[in-house]
């Protein structure tokens, strides 16, 4: 396959950025996304050019390190990751346009690379549960029901790629943040800090200057985990409790 | 050009930390008797945790609830991206849920021989002990492992175990225990008892009067190199599986941190012990970066063949059942497409070497579910392999449902590592290893679904007991700065590497030379290994290191975020370590465990152990580079598990 | 604050002194949003019995006035003449004002929070979710001149007497620039509605995955009833049903 590729490039978080042109040919349609980049890195090179950054690790889908807007879609035009998307999703002689994740909150750190430290800080808000090691009671000695493990198993799916921040008009990072806060608060290892962690998981999620949600679905849409739209509602549910129950104390 | 063309052999290295007694008491003992830091004493105290994944991820957050301040670091740009979240299968744990006749000692029975006898049985009886409360832990932190409809955990059995002692959630229990270890860690890091530095990598270990004091580490995105003091470093890094270039590794997965230390003075043990896990998709062409595993649960029901003539290259469902040779169930007809990793991985070799692989370029053979779908139906067969099966069609675009997977051997984990004694110590006082990166407690294979329980049972177990007697016993004083002439050296000696590869200015790119060192060392330190293969890579090694010197080009500045830069300086070390690698290999000259070595195997093509001149572990010492290393060697003594050899036919 | 020793610092990860309900309501972007949900429903409430009320337009002039009437007299004789409407009147103003308000403040939020467009832009979500912004600007306007029209009668198009409803109405009706806003900004509600209910739906925590599709019905439904109903006056006075 031979392809026209439209990269952002940006030297820094300061620099201004614009997008750059590139030809690669001989890409094989069994070439992830992520190889057909390192094609073009490999040229760029050896031509004594800057070669393109980007984030990736595992490749394959788990880590949540890639990160890239493909042709408007973060993660491109399949429900997975950048690095599972493969070249025979396009067609020989596409023009394909290669952008960063944009959020305010996410902030370019060079070409196609962004700082999503703000996640990190929202799982240190609240994220976790208290339970220094040495002091687990027996794993057996409070049963989880089924449906209640599955659903949090559902939500702890999350990669936290940021794909739904990027997709939201919004700049968003609320798929993210009910995520977790599902996760953990459906479980009754997770009850005692059930409201302070909505809490302060929003209130760190607002400072970290990610977007409102207006519900426009985008989000679970781009999300290749398949978090769905509806992890957002029981967040807003567990936050309306929590604001209540706080406010009695 | 020196190469290392021997070695010598230098005064046997024994644990010294590990009490005697019977073995079930050794922890116990060691507990008591390691000596204790006062709680308020512990805030005064820094520890440096390198890598975050499951042993650094537990280890941190573990050091940090006890009251150290704990400064660590990851090269990902989040620490909960480590690479301990790509393990699919599980984590093993002598709970005995089942009621199955399971049992700390069985657990300790099974690790002991899957490793084939070359590991240290008071580590394996402590890591069998941990595994209970590890479950225990996680479980408070909130993983959502799988659970039965009464609401208690699930398990499986898992790589032919006999018992079912597998936790699992679903396909994905390394990326949900590492979760639960970054939420501890990050509720540590929020407590301001750990200063976390994500995409900033270790690139030295600053040794002062022999004590580890600190390391050099270059922020990935300023490009600044800086230094970090503290009272203790450990090193929770991962494996080195990376060197074979293409692997199941993440990509940015390397050895810089464990060679580094080992150049500095800690011994590296077993570096040829490596896995090779036999249910990985093939790679489609010279472009492949990574290879992707598929748990092997499939081989609980896909059978494995190819075809029987050689070079037949029609479709799979042309071929007819006579014409097929379904090989293991043919070598092994007691145990069949079970067989244990290396084995499977071993028989997969050997028929393509004969010209019956499938697929591109012939690496490959079958992983057919045909007489499962008929034999379950299809729905039930989905229930089961649904995900993977998904994985798999989305990678390769075949639909297994209809036409036999294809699957090949891949790296996947390596045994080897620094040595450590009972308290996880290298052999630089001051320097811990843990998890992948050291060599404790998988021998020369590792059983699968362990390599979960060993980094937890290191992070939040074994290492922040054990690091408190370090502490405790070694007060350091305040003398170590940028102004001390090792760290000046140590600093100078980094800034010159990393200058001179930018400086080269060669016509390679570093890619190439990585996938160079990787097929070379895939085709003769990989699954099977022979003196005159490692005398030939032994002879190359030196030479694409000589050539990466001379025509390494390395863009843009160090003072910048410069990917080529990173991925350069990993190759100066994979080219280096790679050398160990090989020289272990042609030193132990018998088959165990992951090492193959084809001079030495039974009548029927099994693995023959040689316990009276092998039943050691080889720790070896960095003189230099170029020069040669020395050997010491540790005794294994085996006082509870008696060494038979493996036999599965 | 009582200094914590090295032990108890790394347990010490809560906060515990929280800022008021309404302080923490108004500062959060959940809290906002549940703001715009509450007076959205309240709204929401009155349009439908608004439109009910228009719809006695088709029974004559009598009954139409009567009903008008009415509304000033509610409550009575425990209120006084026109107590209730304006304590409706009041409740609406703060309804609007609130919902206005913080849509203004999420929306300069949001439009801060994504600074940059995708140089790739793609159509995306459904054309109800994508006008809520505009949308909302339109109906504050049409609000704006329909009380003028009809309440106030400062912008009335012919001679507005009150007391007279149904021949303001109906005056309204017979120029075109009256029944172009009123038609588009009763589309605009539709369109409002259809996604505003469901997404209140979600902000206040009632949806589920069992639900979403009652959810989405009940929001169309209604979108579609209000839209009719209210359209069904200019076009009565079209028509010639209503004159």
């Amino acid at each position: 396959m031979k392809l026209t590729l439209r990269v952002w490039r940006q030297k820094n978080a300061d620099a201004d950025g614009a997008m750059s042109t590139y030809q690669v040919d001989g890409i094989s349609s069994d070439m992830s996304f992520l190889e057909m980049l390192d094609t073009l890195n490999e040229e760029l090179i050896l031509k004594g050019e800057d070669p393109v950054a980007f984030d990736h690790d595992c490749r394959e889908g788990i880590c949540g390190a890639c990160s890239l807007v493909i042709n408007g879609d973060a993660h491109g035009p399949e429900r997975t990751t950048t690095c599972q998307l493969h070249m025979r999703s396009f067609q020989d002689g596409d023009t394909i346009d290669i952008e960063p994740w944009r959020a305010s909150a996410f902030p370019v750190v060079k070409d196609l690379v962004v700082d999503r430290s703000a996640f990190d800080r929202i799982i240190q808000a609240g994220g976790y549960i208290t339970a220094p090691t040495g002091a687990a009671p027996e794993a057996h000695a409070t049963p989880v029901p089924k449906p209640d493990a599955d659903l949090a198993f559902e939500h702890a799916e999350c990669i936290g790629c940021g794909a739904c921040v990027a997709a939201c008009p919004n700049g968003a990072a609320m798929l993210f943040t009910s995520a977790k806060v599902n996760h953990l608060n459906v479980l009754p290892q997770g009850a005692p800090e059930r409201e302070t962690r909505v809490l302060d998981m929003v209130g760190q999620m607002d400072a970290e200057g990610f977007g409102g949600c207006t519900l426009t679905g985008e989000c679970a849409t781009a999300c290749p985990k398949g978090i769905p739209l509806v992890s957002i509602t029981s967040m807003n549910k567990e936050w309306l409790r929590a604001t209540r129950k706080v406010a009695k104390k | 050009m020196t190469t290392y063309a021997d070695y010598t052999t230098g005064e046997p290295v024994a644990d010294t930390k590990a009490p005697a007694g019977p073995v079930n008491e050794r922890w116990d003992t060691r507990r008591f008797e390691a000596k204790l830091v006062n709680p308020a004493n512990r805030r005064g105290k820094t520890v440096i945790v390198v890598g975050t994944g499951l042993a650094g991820g537990s280890a941190g957050a573990t050091l940090a609830e006890q009251g150290y301040h704990v400064v660590q670091f990851c090269y990902q740009d989040s620490p909960r991206r480590a690479h301990s979240i790509a393990a699919q299968g599980g984590i093993n744990a002598a709970k005995n849920y089942r009621n199955d006749g399971d049992s700390i000692h069985r657990l300790f029975y099974d690790t002991v021989k899957g490793g084939d006898f070359r590991s240290r049985e008071s580590n394996v009886h402590r890591l069998a002990q941990i595994s209970v409360e590890i479950i225990d832990q996680c479980v408070a932190q909130g993983v959502p492992f799988a659970r039965e409809y009464g609401g208690l955990l699930d398990t499986r059995s898992f790589g032919g175990v006999q018992v079912s002692r597998t936790f699992y959630a679903r396909g994905q229990t390394g990326q949900q225990l590492l979760l639960g270890a970054y939420q501890a860690l990050s509720r540590q890091i929020a407590a301001g008892t750990i200063e976390m530095h994500a995409r900033t990598e270790m690139l030295d270990l600053i040794v002062v009067d022999g004590r580890a004091r600190g390391i050099v580490a270059r922020d990935l995105i300023t490009g600044k190199i800086d230094t970090y003091y503290a009272d203790a470093v450990v090193l929770a890094s991962g494996g080195y599986g990376n060197v074979f270039y293409l692997s199941t590794n993440a990509m940015n997965s390397n050895a810089t941190a464990v060679w580094r230390a080992h150049r500095r003075g800690a011994y590296f043990a077993n570096p040829c012990f490596t896995q090779i896990h036999p249910t990985c998709i093939p790679r489609t062409g010279e472009h492949q970066s990574k290879l992707t595993l598929m748990s092997e649960s499939l081989r609980n029901d896909g059978r494995i063949w190819v075809p029987k003539a050689k070079g037949d290259d029609r479709p799979a469902n042309k071929i007819p059942e006579d014409e097929r040779d379904y090989y293991l169930e043919r070598i092994y007809p007691s145990f069949g497409n079970l067989v244990p990793r290396d084995i499977a991985s071993r028989a997969a070799k050997n028929v393509c070497d004969e010209g019956r692989g499938v697929g591109p370029g012939g690496q490959g053979v079958y992983l057919d579910f045909a007489d499962a779908i008929k034999r379950m139906g299809r729905k039930a067969v989905e229930a089961k392999y649904g995900n993977l099966f998904d994985m798999y069609q989305r990678i390769t675009d075949e639909d297994p449902y209809e036409v036999p997977m294809r699957i090949y051997p891949a790296v996947h984990y390596t045994m080897g590592g620094l040595w450590v004694d009972y308290d996880l110590q290298t052999t630089v006082p001051g320097l811990f290893a843990i998890g992948e990166a050291n060599f404790s407690d998988h021998g020369a294979n590792r059983l699968g679904a362990s390599a979960l329980m060993q980094g937890l049972a290191d992070g939040y177990f074994v290492l922040p007991a054990t690091i408190n007697d370090y502490l405790a016993r070694n007060p350091l004083g305040d003398d170590v700065d940028d102004d001390h002439p090792v760290v000046q050296e140590v600093l100078a000696e980094t800034e010159d590497r990393l200058n001179l590869l930018l400086s080269v200015d060669g016509d390679r790119t570093p890619d190439s030379f990585h996938r160079e060192l990787g097929e070379l060392m895939w085709e003769f330190c990989g699954m099977a290994r022979t003196d005159s293969g490692l005398r030939k890579a032994l002879e190359r090694i030196p030479q694409i290191r000589e050539e990466f010197w001379r025509r390494i080009k390395v863009p843009g500045t160090g003072e910048e975020f410069n990917q080529s830069l990173e991925k350069a300086n990993r190759i100066v070390d994979y080219l280096e370590l790679a050398e160990l690698m090989c020289l272990d290999a042609l030193h132990r000259a018998e088959s165990c465990g992951g090492h193959f070595r084809e001079e030495s195997q039974t009548p029927d093509g099994e693995a023959a152990r040689k316990d009276d001149e092998f039943g050691y572990a080889a720790a070896w010492e960095f003189t230099g580079t170029g020069e040669a290393p020395t050997l010491h060697k540790e005794d294994l003594v085996f006082e509870y598990v008696h060494p038979t050899q493996r036999s599965y036919a | 604050m009582v200094p914590v020793t090295s032990c108890d610092m790394a347990l010490a990860t809560r906060t515990d002194r929280r800022p008021s309900m309404a302080r923490t309501v108004w500062d959060s972007t959940v809290g906002k949003k549940t703001v715009m949900a509450v007076s959205g429903l309240v709204m929401l409430l009155y349009l439908v019995a608004h439109m009910i009320g228009n719809l006695k337009i088709y029974f004559g002039v009598e009954e139409f006035n009567h009903y008008a009437h009415w509304l000033r007299t509610i409550g009575e004789p425990f209120m006084h003449y026109e107590w209730t409407l304006w304590l409706i009147r009041v409740v609406l103003v703060v309804a609007v004002v609130a919902h206005a308000v913080s849509a203004y403040q999420l929306s300069r939020r949001d439009i801060k929070a994504r600074p940059s467009k995708y140089v790739h832009k793609k159509a995306r979500s459904s054309y109800a979710t994508r006008t809520m912004r505009w949308g909302g600007i339109i109906l504050g306007l049409f609000i704006v001149w329909h009380i003028l029209d009809l309440t106030t009668g400062t912008v009335h198009s012919g001679g507005f007497e009150t007391g007279k409803p149904y021949q303001n109405v109906v005056d309204t009706f017979s120029t075109w620039y009256g029944n172009v806003i009123y038609i588009v900004a009763m589309l605009a509600l539709g369109l409002h509605i259809r996604h505003g209910f469901w997404s209140a739906a979600q902000t206040l925590g009632a949806g589920s995955r069992t639900r979403d599709r009652a959810l989405k019905t009940t929001a169309n439904v209604l979108a579609l009833l209000l839209t009719i109903g209210f359209v069904a006056v200019p076009v009565g006075v079209m028509t010639g049903v209503v004159s």
